[in-house]
């Protein structure tokens, strides 16, 4: 049944301009069926434009869109067989939870008999039946967004978006519905994209993610892909924190930085000698050392940060800049003091990410 | 709080002195048979609603109203709602377009309609030179008239309020109708015109008010043949002289037009309880 029910999406060469500036530039993105793809990025960097675009509000400028090898670009969003579940909702609000899960049946002239059938067959599976004849204002945030997703579903559309759907919730609401967004998803099989500027929803919701800035794709990989091995700098920062210490590269491989020291890198960094370069470790990628060894560096910690089940310290590297460093919080042992001279390296070089500096 | 409430007092005061004060002076006038207000009647109304000419006056002036209301909802309405959607510079344009009939003085603004609309107006000139008719058509001293002028001249009050409604409507909610599968049309008449219920009525009832008090408007355009209520007043007052029964027809009226009013605003806050997100 997943099978037959997922669509492929296929985005081709996609540019969109309004006027002088350019929204989305050179779009190339193909999405399996039944797959759940996340644009993640900051507000400003398309990715709206983007979801308009395949949804059918925006003509594109230039490239093309395609559901399963056919072109939908000529198609208005009634004729394209998309859902979308709107950041506020978008909820009717003159009529009942059941008369907006009927609207999109009824624009379809299903007949009445599958309508009422339908509806209350949606309202089960987004676990809603009994709320068919409130009024949307009757409901909290979770059980609106519920009701969208059945509206939405209810036509069975081709493919799923969601624009930023968890945004108005709050926090542990917010993990509730990501993990019966992503049951309904599953179980469906419908293919979706999540468009959102939480790497934590991307991260924790989507099969691939695809990180967007300012109107083009910086990369396309798997939640742990994206984490760990960043194709550049701006993804490395704008997912999960990280530390950033400018050098130059040198044999070895390896990278001297600003402030003396030299730091071993991975064997597969390769740039020309002398290159100016970043170098990108995230804070539980260090490691407290227990004396000044070969390329640990000394600093003084500045901050204590008590986060739970971690505890990141900020400290000051001797003649240099400040870092981030993490490890799990030992329940036994307390916190280490404010003023104290640490040592600390990275877990290992490969830990460390090299780009080149702009 | 006490002293806050004492704020009130020479607003309250003004307010007895200049409105609640004649009203009460208009009600016992009309409960008199003559000015001199010897011996209490309700000869007047007794008057009034036996004299199928009185009462007749009435029922025109009420469905006066509720053309010129009609006519201006069938224009006013498009033009909202292309105000709504156009950008930000067409749209103070055409708002101020819209309002210019407010910034007129209404004798002017009636003259203007009177040169209009007459045997050798403008709009029978283009209409004989077209070829349409052969004749010039009758619309000065006819209630047509009276009813397109009132529909041009209240139009804004028709227009701001549905406007103002249309403009805080949700964009995403025509998107979601779109993208369900409804086309414009269907999404017009299921989302976007019961939304915009509230603005309706309340447009409706500010035109219906000016649109059957418009004395000016209502006078010059209609002629002397043409009798509405404002004018029954007037002409018993200071034509016959007859204060006692043109108070009772104020008060008629007056009455009439609050009950036609309530109905409408009735209608409006359940359609608005329904609307509200």
């Amino acid at each position: 049944m997943t099978a037959s029910r997922s669509h492929r999406l296929r985005l081709e060469a996609i540019t969109h301009r309004f006027g002088a500036s350019t929204a989305v530039r050179d779009i190339n993105l193909d999405i399996a069926g039944g797959e759940l793809v996340a644009l993640l990025g900051p507000s400003g960097c398309g990715k709206s434009t983007l979801l308009r675009i395949i949804s059918g509000f925006i003509r594109q400028t230039e490239g093309r869109v395609l559901f399963d090898d056919s072109v939908v670009d000529a198609l208005s969003p009634a004729e394209r067989g998309v859902g979308i579940v709107f950041q506020n909702y978008a909820l009717f609000p003159h009529m009942s939870v059941g008369e907006n899960v009927a609207y999109g049946l009824q624009a379809h002239k299903w007949p009445r008999e599958r309508i009422g059938k339908r509806v209350a067959e949606m309202l089960d599976l987004v676990h809603m039946g009994e709320f068919a004849s409130r009024k949307p204002r009757e409901l909290s945030g979770g059980q609106q967004q519920r009701v969208a997703l059945a509206r939405c579903l209810a036509i069975d559309p081709k493919v799923l978006l969601l624009d930023e759907p968890f945004g108005a919730l709050d926090k542990n609401l917010r993990l509730d519905m990501q993990i019966e967004v992503k049951r309904l998803q599953r179980q469906s099989g419908i293919t979706t994209i999540l468009v959102t500027h939480d790497q934590e929803e991307a991260l924790s919701m989507a099969d691939r993610i695809a990180v967007m800035s300012r109107g083009h794709i910086e990369q396309v990989s798997t939640p742990t892909g994206i984490y760990d091995t960043p194709q550049t700098l701006f993804v490395n920062e704008f997912v999960g924190t990280t530390n950033v210490l400018r050098g130059e590269f040198i044999e070895g491989p390896a990278v001297r930085l600003e402030h003396g020291p030299i730091l071993p890198v991975g064997p597969d960094k390769a740039f020309q000698q002398g290159r100016a370069v970043v170098v990108s470790i995230r804070p539980e990628q260090l490691r407290f050392r227990p004396a000044p060894s070969d390329g640990a560096f000394a600093a003084v910690i500045t901050t204590v940060l008590p986060l739970g089940a971690q505890v990141v310290y900020d400290v000051a590297l001797t003649g240099g800049p400040s870092l981030k460093i993490a490890e799990p919080r030992d329940a036994e042992g307390g916190l280490r003091p404010v003023g104290a001279t640490v040592y600390l390296a990275p877990a290992s070089p490969a830990a460390c990410n090299v780009f080149p500096a702009s | 709080m006490e002293a806050d409430s004492r704020l009130v007092l020479p607003l309250a005061a003004i307010f007895t002195a200049f409105f609640v004060a004649p009203l009460v002076v208009l009600l016992l006038l009309s409960l008199h048979g003559d000015i001199a207000m010897q011996g209490w009647t309700l000869h007047n109304y007794v008057k009034f609603f036996t004299d199928p000419f009185s009462y007749s006056i009435l029922i025109d002036t009420l469905l006066l109203g509720v053309k010129a209301t009609l006519v201006c909802l069938l224009f006013g309405y498009p033009i909202a709602w292309l105000c709504a959607r156009a950008g930000a510079r067409w749209q103070s344009v055409l708002v101020f377009l819209v309002i210019l009939p407010i910034l007129t003085s209404v004798v002017v603004r009636t003259f203007s309609w009177i040169v209009i609309l007459g045997r050798q107006g403008l709009l029978n000139q283009v209409v004989m030179g077209l070829g349409l008719s052969n004749e010039p058509l009758r619309l000065l001293y006819t209630e047509v008239g009276v009813v397109m002028v009132l529909a041009q001249v209240q139009m804004p009050l028709m227009v701001l309020p549905i406007l103002t409604v249309l403009s805080k409507l949700d964009p995403n909610l025509a998107d979601a109708s779109r993208v369900l599968g409804a086309g414009e049309w269907r999404t017009f008449f299921r989302v976007t015109l019961p939304l915009s219920l509230p603005g309706i009525i309340a447009g409706c009832i500010l035109t219906y008010a000016a649109s059957i008090t418009a004395f000016v408007t209502q006078t010059l355009i209609g002629g002397a043949r043409l009798i509405y209520m404002p004018l029954n007043i007037y002409q018993q007052a200071v034509g016959a002289n007859n204060w006692p029964f043109a108070a009772a027809l104020s008060i008629i009226f007056m009455i009439t037009v609050m009950i036609v009013v309530g109905v409408l605003g009735a209608i409006g806050r359940r359609s608005e309880i329904h609307g509200r997100a």
